[in-house]
């Protein structure tokens, strides 16, 4: 078989070998309940004690403001929901930003319909909010503020600590909500040195199991569940524990985040290099993507290409990437992170987004590039000729 | 008393001599959209077709929705089959009354009564009568209501009797296969899939054939092509589909004829291929989504030019339709929400801004002499991949 190349670790990360078999070994060994009374239940109650300790060291944060959920759309929809049913009296004016994932974007906007004064911030050519807007958009009775620490389409890292410095000198009690999926494991975080209140995980972005994450809220603010049970997760996130979950994601975070630095400086050479090389062996590309950036994600547009036909050429090379935006001829489905820092229609049609993970290697960029180089003149020319007959 | 489906079919009663013959094909189809749901007994009497399965626990709801798709059915119901004796009826009628209103909130009803056997003693009216006013001592709450009835209550008496409330409509045609065989050109957009299921519908065999622009198009272009032939299979039973790898031909047309006329040569390239496939198939007909006008391929003078490609006839059943009456149909039968999946198929991608629409017979077969065309067309017809498309079980 032909080696694979996986660029799409912004979707999906292959697990680690140690948590594969963590996972094997605590469903067939500690399958008791971790309410149970008995001592299967206390193992099964440790392991999970065990993946707490270790998330609350990586986000340097106390245990008791972890919380185990089923991954980064719950984690987000009960932060800002919980949030909000928990302090209805302070206000309806609640904030994000234009380039947010699908899970904060649809609860905001089922928020406004149930009744909230929902703005959304803008951001410029590069995807970074304008602290400008952010300042004359806190008011008062400005409730909460979610945002995405870094983007999963594009890349762009929000300068949090400004926006938190921004905040206390207008309005202290304003809550800020990080969505830190495609941050955790990649950068190092403190949310209480960044002065936020509400931070979510997923784990099988950082190689851990599917249908895991996490969310820290810090202990003095209030949070209401979103669904109604026995008491787990002490009542923020009832329902029996998923443990061999849980397990594989503290053994996943434990191992990302001891490489975080090596891993964030071997990705940047990694990036750059194909950033490089992109340059130099392509004329009509636009890169997405900024600079300073997160080095794990890059979106390109290849101009005159449609980005579907690019992503099914690639993979008959067993090269997987995916594209910036679902886009068809018949339905045009824009991104709206690609629209929000104002990409033209015929730049978004041909814009692939490569992110990367401890597992790429140098060979793989090169072998990438020789692809692209392959491909990219066979459908371009393609679809373009027909505009210049 | 014993649990069996009325199975009612429609046009077949006029047809004359032949008419065995038709209700014979329907009662194989019958039996083989049933398959796998425990042992039954299907019997033909009267103009109706009951099925009697052994197994008190039978999967009534399953097999009621299995038979809702055999076309030539027109509508079906669970009914309670009893003796026609009248003190049988009304301890049947009482317990059926009983029932429905365990779960629903009913308020009056009525009862219609058809005399089959006319050696019954009472008359139908008689009937209707009598068993109202037992319904109304035993249920105080209800009344009767003879124009707008929350339920009827149905009794048929025949040499047996039959009592049901429900008749669940169908979609009524004429059995598949009792007209001949045809091949479907299937895209993965909304049309095509509701121009097989019309075809299937008046009684014919279909069978299918993809064009695959691998890697222009996806994987998943591909399976939901596979998704949308389930979708029928769960009508006409089982389906050949054919994926036929068209890239080549399209890189060659797209390489070499004039853009604006692109979209018509590739449409008598496909149709050229189903042909030669429907030909080694014994099959003499072809079917396709086309409704006139919808886009330039598809004005009279583009469909000329198509049609010119092959010998066979081509039915495009949509051809008087308007986009939203397909799209009502496309939803009817569950093939909506595969169809408008996004992904790039093998008509969209290989598209010019600006086609002819009105293209000349002679300029087209001018311009497809430039793409070197009959040896690709015989490989491709060569390496189509067949899969057989089984009905699968709907819940």
């Amino acid at each position: 078989m032909k080696k694979t190349i996986y660029l799409d670790n912004c979707s999906d990360t292959k697990p680690f070998k140690e948590v594969s078999d963590y996972i094997c070994k605590t469903m067939n060994d500690s399958f008791g309940n971790p309410s149970s009374m008995h001592s299967m239940g206390i193992e099964a109650e440790n392991i999970i004690k065990e993946a707490r300790k270790t998330i609350a060291k990586t986000l340097k944060c106390s245990t008791n403001e972890i919380y185990f959920t089923s991954g980064g759309t719950e984690s987000n929809n009960l932060a800002i929901r919980g949030y909000l049913s928990a302090n209805k009296r302070q206000g309806k004016h609640i904030l994000t930003s234009k380039i947010e994932h699908p899970s904060v974007l649809n609860v905001f906007e089922d928020l406004k319909k149930s009744g909230y004064d929902v703005e959304y911030l803008d951001v410029d050519e590069n995807g970074v909010i304008k602290l400008e807007t952010l300042k004359k958009m806190i008011r008062s009775d400005t409730v909460l503020l979610s945002i995405i620490y870094i983007n999963n389409e594009i890349g762009t890292i929000q300068s949090i600590g400004e926006i938190t410095k921004l905040r206390d000198s207008i309005n202290k009690k304003l809550c800020i909500h990080l969505d830190a999926v495609q941050a955790y494991g990649k950068i190092r975080i403190s949310p209480k040195r960044l002065g936020i209140q509400m931070l979510s995980v997923s784990s099988h972005k950082i190689h851990g199991p599917k249908g895991c994450g996490a969310i820290f809220i810090d202990e003095k603010i209030k949070i209401k569940p979103l669904v109604f049970g026995g008491g787990q997760e002490r009542n923020i996130r009832p329902g029996s524990e998923n443990v061999p979950g849980i397990a594989g994601f503290g053994m996943a975070s434990e191992i990302i985040n001891s490489g975080i630095d090596e891993n964030y400086n071997s990705m940047s050479k990694m990036k750059k290099m194909f950033v490089e090389n992109l340059k130099k062996n392509f004329d009509d590309i636009k890169i997405n993507s900024n600079e300073n950036g997160s080095p794990y994600i890059l979106n390109v547009s290849f101009l005159g290409v449609k980005a579907e036909v690019l992503l099914n050429h690639l993979n008959k090379k067993n090269i997987y990437v995916s594209t910036g935006s679902a886009c068809s001829s018949r339905k045009s489905l824009q991104s709206h992170v690609l629209k929000a820092i104002g990409l033209r229609k015929e730049q978004t049609e041909g814009a692939i987004r490569f992110s990367f993970s401890s597992g790429n290697t140098e060979s793989d960029i090169i072998k990438t590039i020789e692809a692209l180089k392959e491909i990219i003149p066979q459908i371009k020319m393609k679809n373009y000729r027909g505009d210049v007959r | 008393m014993k649990n069996v489906i009325l199975v009612r079919y429609g046009e077949i009663v006029l047809k004359g001599l032949n008419r065995p013959l038709f209700e014979d094909i329907l009662i194989k189809n019958i039996k083989k959209s049933l398959l796998g749901l425990g042992k039954i007994n299907v019997v033909k009497s009267q103009a109706r077709i009951f099925v009697e399965p052994d197994d008190e626990n039978y999967d009534y709801i399953s097999a009621i929705e299995r038979l809702r798709r055999v076309f030539g059915i027109v509508s079906v119901s669970h009914v309670k089959k009893m003796e026609t004796d009248f003190e049988t009826i009304k301890k049947c009628s009482i317990e059926m009354v009983q029932k429905i209103l365990k779960s629903r909130e009913y308020k009056s009803f009525k009862v219609e009564t058809k005399r089959g056997q006319k050696s019954f003693p009472m008359k139908s009216p008689e009937v209707s009568a009598e068993l109202g006013g037992v319904i109304l001592d035993n249920f105080p709450n209800l009344t009767v209501d003879v124009i707008k009835p929350d339920f009827i209550l149905y009794v048929e008496i025949r040499e047996n009797t039959y009592i049901y409330s429900e008749k669940i409509q169908a979609f009524g045609g004429m059995p598949q296969g009792t007209n001949g065989k045809a091949v479907l050109l299937i895209s993965g957009g909304i049309d095509s899939p509701v121009a097989g299921w019309m075809m299937a519908k008046r009684g014919v065999e279909i069978s299918a054939v993809h064009f695959y622009s691998y890697p222009y198009t996806s994987e998943r272009a591909k399976q939901k092509v596979i998704d949308l032939t389930k979708i029928l299979a769960s009508y006409c039973g089982e389906i050949d589909l054919y994926i036929v790898p068209f890239t080549e031909i399209q890189l060659e047309i797209n390489d070499k004829c004039p853009h604006d006329q692109m979209t018509v040569i590739m449409r008598r390239a496909m149709m050229q291929i189903a042909e030669r496939i429907a030909n080694s198939n014994g099959v003499q007909a072809l079917i396709t989504g086309e409704s006139m006008g919808q886009v330039a391929s598809q004005t009279i003078q583009s469909l000329v030019a198509t049609d010119d490609a092959v010998n066979m006839p081509v039915f495009r059943p949509l051809i008087g339709m308007d986009k939203n009456e397909i799209v009502d149909i496309a939803k009817k039968i569950k093939t909506f929400e595969t169809s408008i999946l996004p992904y790039e198929d093998c008509c969209t991608v290989f598209v010019s801004k600006h086609p002819k629409t009105k293209p000349l017979l002679s300029a087209i077969i001018e311009c497809e002499a430039l793409a070197d065309l009959s040896g690709k067309i015989d490989i491709a017809v060569e390496s189509a991949e067949k899969l057989t498309i089984k009905r699968e079980a709907l819940h």
